[in-house]
């Protein structure tokens, strides 16, 4: 199970959804991480809508992809945390997603467009809007 | 709406109160994480208990797989007798792996074997209201009740 790795300018979008495998998650990190790159993205939108457990693996997997495209210099935002998710990873153990969070789409894109803009960023294209 | 064979197979009333999982790969544990939560939404749990026994019952699974390489998740209903109305949940988690060796440090917070948060079994703990783990060096049996 390959997850698609969508473009918008300079941002990158990836949606999981269904629980990954250790083989799924290195694959999709590698993708990943390759994909930033490759275009020097400058935010991921990481969408986990349709994921309504997660668990201490999943966490983890997610986490640390937050932290390998940080790691390069782009900025990633969660979002679509499922209110009976953040209920059980609260209940879990404190602080298990370290990136920040949105809603939605949408609102992750407004996040990284905003912080992209902070840092100065002046090879965003996308910022022509409203 | 057209109804298909599995929709007429399936039982309206509560016929069945236990579920058994056998984990050999992944796609077991998510088997057995959205089982055990049909089973407590089924048996009249809320909807917020319901994702804590699912996303416990992934836990344990993903424990069995990660570290016997397989075994077997159980989830069933608690009486307080066998007429009564159901009080609870069970999750069993069995496999034949080498054991834990240290299992005062496996329930520790924080600690981990590398591939989780370190909240696994603290996490389901936490999650549950009753948690046991007997554990020897040819078998690992946790078991965790959720009261309704």
């Amino acid at each position: 199970m390959r997850i698609p790795i969508l473009q918008l300018d300079r941002i990158l979008l990836v949606s999981i959804q269904v629980d990954l495998t250790d083989n799924d998650a290195m694959q999709f990190q590698s993708d990943l991480v390759e994909r930033v790159a490759a275009i020097e993205a400058l935010g991921v939108a990481i969408d986990i809508t349709a994921l309504d457990v997660v668990d201490s693996y999943m966490a983890r997997v997610i986490n640390d992809t937050a932290n390998m495209v940080r790691l390069l210099g782009a900025e990633v935002v969660i979002c679509g945390i499922q209110p009976f998710v953040a209920l059980t990873l609260i209940e879990m153990g404190r602080g298990l997603l370290g990136a920040d969070c949105a809603f939605n789409l949408g609102q992750a894109l407004e996040m990284l467009k905003g912080r992209i803009a902070k840092r100065g960023d002046t090879r965003f294209v996308g910022d022509e809007d409203v | 709406m057209s109804v298909n064979d599995s929709d007429t197979l399936e039982p309206t009333r509560l016929a069945v109160e236990t579920i058994e999982v056998l984990i050999v790969s992944e796609s077991d544990v998510m088997s057995a994480s959205r089982q055990a939560r049909l089973l407590a939404e089924r048996l009249g749990f809320s909807r917020s208990s319901a994702y804590h026994i699912a996303t416990a019952a992934s836990e344990l699974a993903n424990n069995v797989l990660t570290h016997a390489g397989g075994g077997r998740l159980r989830a069933s209903a608690r009486h307080d007798h066998p007429e009564l109305a159901v009080i609870g949940l069970e999750l069993l988690a069995e496999d034949e792996g080498p054991g834990i060796p240290d299992p005062e440090l496996a329930l520790t917070e924080g600690y981990s074997t590398g591939k989780g948060l370190g909240c696994g079994l603290p996490g389901v703990k936490r999650l549950m209201d009753e948690f046991s783990l007997e554990t020897r060096p040819g078998g690992t049996r946790v078991r965790a009740v959720k009261w309704r």
